[in-house]
């Protein structure tokens, strides 16, 4: 079949963020021509402020080179003007005459800057400011000229005043509202601002309307007048007075626009073979200047083009950040307040710090900061989240940290931070790094920072971090990480789709789910696969087909790899309770084996290191102990005190406790690894505090805490239920895990499933449903019933080719007879 | 072509797990990983990842790729290129499916014209 035709009219961030979006999809899908008014490939047409303010160059702000183009295979036209859509015949039309033929079309062709239609306005020397063009004319008119009036004092405005004066102009803002940026800031903020910028050498003029330009006899700029009769010289005048949605192309074609181009929400136009996007697109009446709306609509677009047609764009909740390098200012959502609005203002004029945060009805709906923006990227997120206020809001204009939910993830440092200051622990990257790459090579997202410089990429715990480095560097155009993320690049599904659809469709290998569930990939990833996996296996037990090449290879071997490739064994020591005869045998091995470490670890067991994976079997074997799963995202180990058998202050039998728990939960399997301890009195000498389920004995029974970490992020377990016997702290602690183990998202561990479903409907589940309960401790019975200890099965010769390596046999056949096959 | 009468017949081909891996010790020299991404293809690479010589023979096998078992970097199994934005390479060893089995050639590849020479005879599922 004939690849269709895929013509794109506009080779700007909107046009092009589609086509990459879209190559992700359904890549060679499409023979796909792009048509660009300018001469130039596409650039981040957002860093034209940074350009003109001499912070980067032209080169710097290059997205797509030419190459990229021709790598995937794209006809690019530049500087060709599309002038005419034929709909009827389905092509397009430039000014020089080139025609493209398309089954499908896709407007991205932006907007134009307002020209106030004012006497005077097409003089030499009066611009917009809008495009690669523009930014040189005021670079190369600041060298020889004095004078600047700017027209308009929004965002855009602001910036190119700001860049003027520092390559050394007399520059006045002229402003129409009596405050700046009226539509990002309030009365109060924008004073502020203003006065901050007069500190720096702008002028201003508000509250004033130009009536004229006037030139000179050479046709040239020689002075503004205002409609009060005042006149000011003036060498060069950009507009800066707003933008309109570039319609003109679409509307001679005859397409419906209002103020835009008007889009569905798969951003299609009433000609459903045509598609506009970016700022020519009007959506649900909204016609959007920002460049992070406009990236949620390319996702969109491109998954209709390539005909999923499973996302639809709802519109976007907006953040604005003024590019203007040392003042902080940022708003989000409803700043303004106004009927049924509450306000929470915090004023430091002195400090020049302000702070206005807008609640309707126990909900954030807007917020406008200076002078300290670091928790813009907090505010934002409560406004995006809808979440309740409640009990916060006496502390909810003190940030982020005052509310103490920051932990270790410190997401207001950022913009203190120097640049050589560590962001990534566990990759060593600072500050500096990711703000370079940012700027480079324009990332706007986490995971485009965590490919590109490896931090937040292996614990997360700096993610917050990272997320607060880009929206400072980034302001409006910072990408937010959706809340609902697919599980990998395989599939648009998330988690929790994902395991419905296992749990609806009765999906018990991989080829059927892959297949059922529509992966783009054949066999998934390496980040997919596991997680089906684990899914398959707990929600049919004894039914899914275990797939060890979809294991990471800790689970495939049983113990855990090591830098050189070497393996450690910590075999079982339930409770932490060993014998005489068992250190004996660990000791023969540790010997015979020649283990280079032999270590107590963290869970009161014992940690062989260095063995080679050819040794692990006969390890196993003569160490003739099960395995002690350390390295599964399994059941790990029940830690515990002596208690009451020696202890003069233990108050129950902790000791047997953790023996049974650890026996009940032997060979579990889990989203993540689950780690139990168990005290025998409050004194906790077991750190039940920081476990998945910490148990507790107190005189009349125990305690079950549940959700506790001692990991990358300190978290103490909460209290579930006090119970009265052994049996039933079995029973709860099994319906506990049960319940996770059906419902948390592969690599959360309890605590992120308690965060996620709240720790009411734990206790309802399994604290105050009691049938619900003894089904939940049942199902988990069920699926551990008659699993076998993974080291007994291998030392039975289960698996055998996983320990053995292959060796070349010493003689090689007649090498003349490959030969000849080879060269046939 | 003087090179031919270095292959060695290495294994049967079920000896290799579909979508795993199997490595061949190798006394002198590094040892070498032998993938299946598919039941009728075999690749080979040395078993050390560009980036800290991890064991790929004990990665994840995926599309054409192996994940690296230490940090997670993406290894193209054809060209053992690491994945963008990775940059490192893993040394190719040219390897062949004869008759259900699999030979290899201990001369390792390198750079684009023994990648071209080794594309050549495509492996064949004879078996």
């Amino acid at each position: 079949m004939k690849q269709p035709r895929l013509v794109v009219v506009g080779n700007g961030m909107a046009g092009i963020r589609t086509l990459e979006e879209l190559l992700k999809l359904a890549p060679g899908m499409y023979d796909i021509t792009v048509f660009g008014a300018e001469p130039y490939p596409n650039y981040n047409r957002i860093l034209l402020s940074p350009v003109l303010a001499g912070e980067q160059d032209f080169d710097d702000i290059v997205l797509n080179p030419l190459s990229w183009y021709a790598d995937n295979g794209i006809t690019l036209h530049l500087g060709k003007q599309v002038t005419r859509i034929d709909r009827a015949r389905r092509r397009v039309l430039a000014a020089d005459g080139t025609e493209a033929a398309y089954d499908r079309l896709l407007l991205a062709t932006g907007s134009l800057p307002f020209i106030l239609p004012i006497p005077g306005k097409d003089l030499k020397g009066v611009i917009g400011y809008r495009d690669i063009d523009d930014t040189r004319t005021m670079i190369e008119a600041a060298k020889v000229k004095r004078r600047a009036v700017v027209i308009g004092g929004g965002l855009l405005g602001l910036e190119a005043a700001n860049g003027l004066m520092l390559r050394g102009m007399e520059v006045t803002v002229v402003h129409l509202a009596g405050w700046l940026l009226e539509r990002q800031l309030d009365p109060v903020a924008g004073a502020m601002l203003q006065a901050s910028l007069e500190a720096r050498g702008l002028q201003f003029r508000l509250d004033t309307s130009t009536s004229a330009i006037v030139g000179n006899e050479a046709g040239e700029v020689a002075a503004v007048r205002f409609s009060n009769g005042d006149e000011i010289p003036a060498d060069l005048v950009v507009m800066a007075a707003g933008i309109r949605p570039n319609t003109a192309l679409a509307q001679e074609a005859g397409i419906h626009c209002n103020r835009g181009i008007v889009v569905n929400d798969s951003l299609q136009t009433y000609d459903p073979r045509v598609y506009a996007v970016g700022e020519c697109a009007s959506h649900r009446g909204v016609a959007y200047g920002l460049v992070a709306p406009l990236f949620e609509q390319a996702k969109v677009c491109a998954n209709h083009l390539a005909t999923f047609g499973i996302g639809i764009y709802r519109g976007s909740t907006v953040s604005t950040k003024l590019k203007v390098t040392g003042i902080d200012l940022f708003s989000a959502g409803d700043f303004m307040g106004g009927d049924g609005a509450e306000e929470i203002v915090l004023s430091d004029p002195g400090a020049g710090l302000y702070r206005k945060l807008v609640i309707r009805g126990d909900r954030l709906v807007g917020a406008c900061l200076y002078g300290d923006t670091s928790d813009g990227a907090w505010y934002f997120k409560q406004i995006k989240d809808g979440t309740a206020i409640g009990e916060r809001r006496d502390t909810l204009a003190f940030g982020e940290l005052a509310m103490g939910e920051s932990g270790t993830a410190g997401q207001d440092r950022a913009a203190a931070m120097a640049d050589a200051d560590e962001v990534c622990g566990c990759n060593g990257v600072c500050k500096g790094t990711i703000v370079k790459a940012v700027r480079e090579q324009g990332l706007f997202t986490v995971d485009e920072v965590k490919k590109h410089t490896k931090a937040a990429s292996s614990c997360g715990s700096c993610t917050g971090l990272v997320e607060q480095i880009l929206m400072n560097c980034l302001g409006s155009n910072f990408q937010e990480t959706p809340k609902t993320k697919a599980i990998c690049g395989c599939t648009d599904r998330t988690h929790g789709e994902v395991r419905q659809a296992i749990r609806d469709h009765h999906l018990v290998s991989h080829a059927q789910a892959y297949a059922f569930m529509e992966w783009r990939t054949p066999n998934g990833c390496a980040t997919c696969r596991p997680a089906i996996n684990y899914y398959m296996l707990s929600t049919w037990p004894r039914e899914a087909i275990d797939d060890p090449q979809s294991r990471f290879i800790n689970e495939r071997a049983h113990a855990n790899i090591q830098k050189d490739g070497t393996f450690s064994v910590v075999p079982q020591m339930k409770g932490g309770v060993t014998s005489p005869s068992e250190l004996r045998r660990i000791a023969d091995v540790a010997e015979k084996y020649k283990v280079r470490m032999v270590k107590v670890t963290g869970g009161q067991r014992i940690d062989l290191l260095g063995v080679k994976k050819e040794d692990l079997v006969d390890v196993w074997r003569d160490l003739g102990m099960k395995s002690g799963h350390a390295y599964g995202k399994s059941i790990r180990t029940v830690k515990t005190c002596v208690g009451s058998e020696f202890c003069r202050f233990g108050t129950q039998d902790s000791t047997r406790m953790g023996i049974e728990l650890e026996t009940m939960l032997a060979n579990m399997w889990s989203p993540h690894k689950v780690k139990l301890a168990v005290s025998g009195c409050p004194r906790n000498c077991a750190e039940s505090g920081i476990k998945d389920v910490g148990i507790i004995a107190v005189d009349s029974g125990w305690e079950i805490h549940v959700g506790g970490n001692g990991g990358i992020r300190t978290e103490v377990a909460r209290f579930l239920c006090k119970v009265r016997t052994p049996e039933e702290v079995k029973e709860y602690t099994g319906a506990f895990l049960q319940l996770y183990r059906e419902e948390a998202y592969y690599l959360d561990r309890t605590v992120h499933y308690i965060e996620r479903v709240g720790l009411d409907y734990i206790r309802r589940k399994v604290v105050e449903d009691a049938d619900n309960r003894r089904a939940l401790y049942e199902r988990l019975l069920f699926a551990l019933e008659g699993l076998p200890d993974p080291w007994a099965e291998r030392v039975a010769g289960a698996q055998a080719r996983e320990y053995a390596p292959l060796a070349v046999g010493p003689a090689a056949p007649p090498a003349r007879a490959i030969a000849a096959t080879l060269e046939d | 072509m003087d090179r031919i009468d270095a292959w060695l017949r290495v294994c049967a081909i079920e000896e290799i797990p579909v979508l795993g891996a199997r490595v061949l010790r190798r006394g002198d020299g590094d040892d070498i990983a032998l993938f299946r991404p598919a039941p009728d293809r075999v690749f080979a690479l040395a078993d050390r990842c560009p980036h800290k010589g991890g064991p790929l023979s004990q990665g994840i096998v995926a599309g054409d790729t192996v994940t690296c078992p230490l940090h997670g970097w993406n290894i193209q199994l054809d060209s053992g290129q690491a994945c963008a934005p990775d940059v490192g390479c893993a040394r190719r060893y040219p390897v062949q499916l004869r008759d259900g089995h699999v030979w290899l050639s201990l001369f390792a590849l390198a750079g684009e014209e023994a990648h071209a020479a080794s594309a050549a005879p495509a492996p064949e599922a004879t078996a």
